[in-house]
This record gives C-alpha cells, structure tokens and sequence, in this order.
C-alpha cells in the first residue's frame, strides 16, 4: 500500500474491527493474545501517520483537527500498551480458570471492539455517529464487566448497564435538542449533525433550546464521565471486571465521554446569548473532587480506591474545563493525558499485585517493595504521580489549574487544593500499608511484564520534567480553540 | 390548511396518548400485564412514527415504524413473557414506591416536561413543540418505572418505555438524519441481547432476577 492512497483515518476503525471478527473467529490463547497485541499495535502506528500524512478534509462523517488528534493517539498508545498487559494478566487467569478459553475469545474480540468504538468516536464529526460510538463503546465494556460471571461481577455489570444507559438517554435527547436548535438555520437532514456546520453557524441558534440540550447532554455524558453523584457506577465497574478493563476504562471511556461534553461545551461557547457552561461544569468537579476525595479513605478494596481516585481526578478536569481561559484550558488537556497515562499504569501495577497475593483487599497485601521490588517501586511511583508529587506530570497540571484558579477565582481554589490534599492524604496513608512494612500474603514471583508500566511512568515524569515545546505551543493552540 | 390541522390533532392525540400508557404503566403490579402494557405502548409509537412519516412525507420513518411494531410490540413482549414463565416470577412486581406517591411524581414529572420544553420552543413550530414536550415526559416516566420498581424485567420494560420516548422525539424533530432512528432501533437491539445475556446469567447464579438480591454482594459491605 502507498502512503498517498492510505488512508489513516480508515485504519484507525477498520484495524479494530477487522480484528475483531478475526478474534471472535480464532481459537487459542497464544494465537489471539499475539494478534490482539499486533492489531492494537497496527492501530496506533495508524494513528501516529495522523501526524504525518496529510489529513482528511472534514466530511459529514469524519473529522480530523487539533483536538482530537491528541486524543485518537493517546488511545490508540494505551490500547497498545494494555494489550501487551493484558496478554500476561489472561495467562494467568486461564491457569487459574477464572476464563475459559471460550470467554477468552469473547474477551479479545470485544477489547478490539471496544477500541473501535472509543476511536469511531473520536473521529466522529457527526453528534448522532458520536452517540452511537460512545454506545458500542458502553455496551461493550458492560459486557466485557460482567465476564467473570460472579455475583459481584454481574451486580457491577447491571448496575453499570442501568446507569450508563439512563446516561446514554438523556445524551440522545440532548443531541436530539442541538438538531432542533440547528434546523431553523442549518437546515433539515444530514447537515444538522454535521459538527463543523453546527460550530460555524452557533451563534444564531435559539439560545434556550441549546442551554436545555446541554443540561442534558451534560447530564448525560456526565453520567458516563463519572462525575458526582452520577458516579455510583464507576467503582462497582472498575473492581469487579477484569484489570486491563479497569486500566481502559479509567484511562480511555472516560476521556472519551468528557471529550464528547467538550465538543459540545464549545458549542455553547460559540452562542453568546447561551448559558455559560462553566459555572455548572465547576461545580459538579469541584463536588466530585471532594466528594471522591473523602470517600478515598473508607476503601479497603484496591482496584475501587483508585476507581475513586478517577473520579476525583475527572472532577479537576471537568473544573478546569470549566474554568475556561487559555491557561486552565491547557491545564485541563495536560491533564487528561497525564491522568490517562498514570492511571492505566497504577492498574497495570494492581492487576499483577491482586494476582500475587490472590486478593483485592487492601488489608491483606503489605510490604511490597520487600517482597517485589520492581513491582513495588514501580507501583509507589505510579501513585507518588496520581497523588500529584513533584516532578511527575500530574503535579504540572495540578499546579497550572490551582494557579490559574487563585489568579481568578481565590475562594474556589482553596476549595480545590483542600480536595487536592484530602485526596493526597487518603493515596499517601495507603500507599504506606500497601508498599512498605512486614510483608504479608503470598510471595510467589510475578511473570509479568513491566515495560507498559515502566514506559508510561517515563512519558508521565518526561512530561513533568521537561514538555517540548512543539507540544507546549500544540496545546495552547487548543486550549484556544476550547474558549 | 384543513390537513394541517388534522395532521397535528392526530399525532397529538398519539403522542399524549404515549404518556397516558405510561401512566398506566406506573400502577401494573403484575408482570405479565405490565408486558401487555408496554406492548401497547409500543403499538401506539409504532402507529405515531408511521403517521409522522406520512405527514412528513418521509418513508424511511416507516421502517423505524416497522421495527418498533414488530421488534417491540411483539418480539420483546413475547420473549420476555416467556423469561418470566420460566423464572416463575409472574405473580407480583415487588415494587420500591406505593402506587400513590409513584402517581403523583408522574404527574409532577409530566408537569415539569410540559413547562420546560414548551417554553423554550416557543419559536418552533406547534408539532414539533408539542412533540417534544410529549416525548420528555415518556422518558421522564420510563425513568420513574425503573427506579420505583426493583425487579430487573420490570427495569427493563422502563428503559425500554424510555426508549420509546426517544423515538418519539426523534421522529417528530421533522428530517432529522436516518443514521439516528436506525440507531436508537438498533441500539435497542443490542440492549435486549445483553440483557437477556444478564438475566438468563442471574437466573443461572441467583435463582431469581430480582436486583436487590444483588445487594447483598457488594465487596464494600462484608
């Protein structure tokens, strides 16, 4: 194939879901898994030649511009990095049959499913085929929840099913809205859910019908970001389903929800007799900051503390976002990246540990760096970085949104750094019982492989030390861009 | 000008006539009858689509119409009567909410749609106003019977009397793309498959669907 006539946006959906057949067609556990590595790994250089081939003109489908690229390639990185996790985490679970090799089949061709979904939309340029996506992606992650078929894991599964789809709801109303608001002026049909059309003709839709779309779409995609108190899913998901899901879902559904509010956030921006969205976005992050941040310290299972701890870090982005301006828009991108990054390597890290000691529970795993230390250290840096220590990523974005805060907003930002330190407290007072002291449970050694942890913890203390200045000047293009 | 009018009191009449079996839906204490009840719930949307879709002259609306007659009204209704026979669970609906105060939330939800989506529409034309504020209210009451009600088939009636609602709106925003009503049929779709995935698995571990069941499960808890 030619560069000139590939097509990089096609590799990005096609790669995933042509996989998926193939997977869902195979059988055999080194075979799949290998493949699945491969796909994921094909999807990400196609994601990559983004950059460097010319881009698709913006159709009535598919859009490719300076926001989403960041994102379309930050997915389709971590979708890489968790396949080669999560061929090490499945070898375990079939020895100890937790999956059965048929399960397992399922497993990899949802996984590709799901990338397909989170990457359809990513590229989506129209609000009804961006709804659809982020519904494949949903159903496909209930599915892939409920895999080990115990009480907890389908509790965790309906629950999210439930919740998600009342979410999903109220987002189709919402985008249903934006279409009536668009008609008068954009037209009937197609073009009304064109989003490039939409943005150019903002300004003369009827403010009042936006303001009530948005409620809802807020609402809606708010449900999905995890946003309090639409929350309750999100835990009960992240520590029932399988680890390279926790690591996924953290790291990749839940950006692509606040991307989907993103779009629409600018939308709002762009009709200055709407509403300002920032108020409420404020908020409800601020809220589901401190609220996560409290109920940090009341957990005893691993995978659900740090399940807490993305609420509280999607509620510093939603507040960042929120708080709009060039600065906490930047802020609030580096952010997402950042946290997506941490995030999914924290879960690498816990998948091997619960698979160690043969439990989630905080109480019976102690003293890890004694026993393993490359997994221990590895782990304690990963949360040194969520709990936003100097000099790793997290702790620059942080910094940038409280600054920015105080400039403006000084009452909100001690609000803010008291949800900061609360959740710091809550990750240092675990970490210390979990990493070091007398060792406790199982010492058998881990086959793992380190390198996705390892790598995404040396992009995350690279961004925290030095950020090039390339993609210091390609954020702030789209920080302005976010209003 | 006469057919004007006649398009607008009919679909007026079936969308209001939507909310009513809503309604209706909130007091069934029966399983099998709350069934009945979304069946004809579902026929009723199927006959309001196709009347949009010969008012607007839109013939593709007479597939979403098709689907929601054949694939709501009587492929769902009929598979999940058959889930429920052999569960033996038909005999009551265990319901979270007394029947009253479930009422009156109905109503004060209708209320809430109408005052909302008819006074930010007032520039939109009368049908799709009307339309609209109709299909907030379904959702709203789709939503109120899967929280009041704590047995998963009846949670699944509700979302799918929500999804109803959508459908509703969707068809009446006149030439709304057919990407969205291919969609939301197909959406349902999927949703059915999944949970009939989920109940026949809870069925296989719990011997009974009932959702509060599941509590008791919570890793926190223990």
């Amino acid at each position: 194939m030619s560069a000139a006539s590939f097509n990089p946006v096609a590799g990005v959906l096609l790669i995933p879901i042509g996989s998926a057949a193939l997977l869902a067609a195979l059988p055999g556990y080194r075979l799949t898994a290998r493949l699945n590595v491969v796909a994921s790994f094909a999807t990400f250089l196609a994601a990559l030649s983004l950059f460097v081939l010319e881009r698709p003109q913006p159709g009535p489908y598919v859009l490719v511009d300076d926001l989403n690229i960041v994102f379309i390639v930050l997915n389709t990185f971590v979708g890489f990095t968790t396949s080669i996790f999560s061929a090490g985490y499945i070898a375990h679970e079939l020895e100890t049959g937790r999956l059965t090799p048929l399960y397992l089949r399922f497993y990899h061709a949802m996984y590709q499913t799901m990338m397909f979904g989170m990457n359809l939309a990513f590229v989506s340029n129209n609000i009804g085929l961006m709804w659809v996506a982020v519904e494949i992606a949903t159903l496909t992650t209930v599915l892939m929840v409920g895999i080990y078929r115990t009480h907890a894991a389908l509790e965790a599964a309906w629950k999210y099913f439930i919740l998600g789809s009342v979410g999903i709801a109220f987002a189709l109303f919402g985008t249903i809205l934006v279409y009536m608001a668009a008609r008068p002026i954009v037209g009937e049909g197609q073009d009304g859910m064109v989003w490039t059309l939409l943005i150019r003709h903002a300004a003369a839709f009827d403010p009042e019908l936006l303001n009530v779309a948005f409620i809802f779409l807020f609402l809606g995609y708010g449900t999905k970001v995890g946003l309090a108190p639409l929350h309750a899913w999100l835990p009960d998901a992240h520590a029932e389903g399988p680890t390279p899901i926790s690591a996924v879902l953290s790291g990749l559904l839940l950006n692509v929800a606040l991307y989907a509010l993103l779009r629409f956030k600018i939308l709002l921006v762009a009709n200055p007799s709407a509403i300002a969205p920032g108020p409420l976005m404020v908020t409800m992050g601020l809220v589901s900051l401190i609220f996560a941040a409290f109920m940090l310290y009341r957990r005893r299972d691993i995978k659900r503390l740090f399940a807490y701890s993305s609420i509280e870090h999607m509620g510093i982005i939603v507040f960042a976002f929120g708080m709009g301006g060039p600065l906490a828009n930047f802020a609030g991108l580096l952010h997402m990246v950042m946290h997506s990054l941490t995030k999914s390597a924290i879960f690498y890290a816990v998948g091997h540990i619960s698979q160690i000691k043969g439990t989630q529970r905080i109480n019976r795993i102690r003293g890890l760096t004694v026993t393993h230390p490359v997994l221990g250290w590895g782990f304690v840096a990963g949360v040194v970085a969520i709990a936003g220590l100097p000099p790793l990523g997290i702790f620059m974005s942080e910094f940038l949104v409280v600054s920015s805060t105080f400039a403006r907003q000084p009452l909100l930002a001690i609000a803010l750094v008291f949800g900061l330190l609360l959740a710091f407290g809550a990750l240092t007072l675990r970490l210390t019982s979990v990493a070091f002291g007398q060792p406790r449970g199982s010492t058998a050694s881990a086959d793992a492989s380190y390198v996705p942890l390892f790598a995404h913890l040396a992009l995350v203390l690279c961004a925290g030390i030095y950020l090039p200045a390339p993609l210091v000047v390609w954020f702030q293009h789209v920080a302005r861009l976010l209003g | 000008m006469q057919m004007h009018s006649l398009a607008f009191d009919v679909s007026h009449t079936l969308a209001g006539g939507l909310v009513l079996i809503s309604f209706m839906m909130l007091y069934q204490d029966r399983l099998y009858s709350l069934l009945n009840v979304f069946a004809f719930h579902a026929v009723v949307l199927a006959l309001s689509v196709a009347w949009q879709a010969f008012v607007q002259q839109a013939p593709h609306l007479y597939i979403t119409a098709a689907i929601a007659l054949v694939f709501k009204a009587i492929v769902i209704p009929v598979a999940l009567h058959r889930i429920v026979k052999q569960l033996g669970i038909h005999r009551d609906i265990e319901s979270a909410v007394g029947i009253g105060p479930t009422m009156l939330a109905g109503m004060a939800l209708v209320a809430l749609s109408m005052v909302l989506m008819l006074r930010v529409t007032a520039e939109a034309d009368p049908l799709a106003r009307e339309d609209l504020a109709f299909a907030l209210s379904v959702v709203l009451l789709g939503l109120l019977v899967m929280v009041t009600r704590r047995n998963a088939v009846s949670q699944v009636v509700g979302f799918m009397s929500l999804e109803n609602g959508l459908v509703l709106a969707a068809t009446g925003a006149k030439g709304m793309p057919l990407v969205v009503e291919i969609s939301v049929a197909f959406s349902i779709l999927i949703a059915f498959i999944v949970i009939g995935i989920f109940l026949f698995r809870i069925r296989e571990r719990f011997d009974s669907v009932d959702v509060s069941a599941l509590d008791d499960y919570r890793g926190e808890h223990r």
